[in-house]
């Protein structure tokens, strides 16, 4: 049973999202829309799966809702710094360089979730990855201490999605 | 208070907090004095100053019963894209060598971005020929 589900549902969270996408496109939640949504999230991922061997499996749905809470207040909170950095801070006395973050995360699709976070949190864009992967560059706007922005990427974000794609 | 008055000071609301960041990601733009510094005020900013915006459809919409979540769309879409534009600046700019040059990378050998080539054996043959 549980393998015919997989065959039927090679990404189930892709199927969730198609039709969740769907019916926010039609802009209509009747029977209908979600039926056609659904098969839509039947399709597509069944026709995709073969360009999509090596997806991430056993991915924790809860634990990435409380991810994407604490992303969007850091956004928040992150926008307000930088905003008070652009209006109050002079060009020479901003402390912007480079912060190298060692990975621990493997899954190409936890790295480019790391990745978007860092660009999108407080002062720092990822800006690009080591030639084996090992590696992410950062640079930071404004860092006081290279080593503690660099300490809270991995105890805040990376840790929690290590946790996710286990 | 009714319900239509607080959602018209809400909108309103919404409406100013966007554009002042949206102003602000702009004034970034202008004032800072190397790319690398200059990427940071849009990409943030920008996100959410629209987002700001399109918060301010949604509660405009939904009061006069014309109810769309297309906004949410377009935000998800927009948080997707921007790092990855803000990326690809970044690997631009590192591949001109327009920024200080990074520190090495601890395990590997160098930045994806700053790697030569591998010699392909065509182009040699194309050159001697």
């Amino acid at each position: 049973m549980t393998g015919f589900f997989n065959r039927l549902f090679p990404h189930p969270i892709l199927t969730l999202i198609l039709t969740i996408v769907w019916t926010i496109l039609q802009n209509d939640v009747s029977a209908g829309m979600v039926v056609f949504g659904l098969i839509l999230g039947t399709i597509i991922p069944l026709i995709t799966a073969a360009w999509w061997p090596d997806r991430p499996r056993g991915v924790r749905l809860g634990k990435f809702v409380i991810y994407t809470v604490i992303v969007f207040w850091d956004i928040v909170i992150a926008n307000i710094e930088v905003a008070w950095i652009v209006l109050t801070r002079p060009n020479a006395k901003l402390r912007a360089q480079w912060i190298v973050v060692p990975l621990d995360l493997r899954h190409p699709e936890a790295i480019t979730i790391l990745a978007g976070t860092v660009t999108l949190t407080p002062g720092t864009v990822s800006s690009d990855l080591s030639s084996e992967g090992h590696s992410l560059l950062v640079h930071a706007l404004d860092a006081e201490n290279p080593d503690e922005v660099r300490d809270q990427i991995k105890s805040r974000y990376e840790a929690r999605l290590m946790e996710i794609f286990s | 208070m009714n319900t239509e008055l607080i959602a018209d000071y809400a909108t309103a609301a919404l409406l100013i907090i966007g554009a002042i960041f949206a102003l602000v990601a702009a004034i970034g733009l202008l004032r800072f004095n190397d790319p690398m510094k200059r990427m940071h005020a849009p990409t943030k900013i920008g996100t959410i100053g629209v987002g700001a915006l399109l918060g301010a459809s949604v509660v405009n919409a939904n009061t006069a019963n014309d109810g769309s979540f297309h906004e949410l769309l377009i935000m998800a879409f927009l948080f997707v894209t921007a790092p990855i534009s803000a990326h690809f600046i970044a690997k631009v700019n590192l591949h001109k060598r327009d920024c200080d040059t990074p520190p090495p990378p601890r395990q590997d050998e160098t930045w994806a971005t700053l790697q030569a080539p591998d010699d392909d054996p065509k182009d040699k043959a194309a050159q001697t020929s």
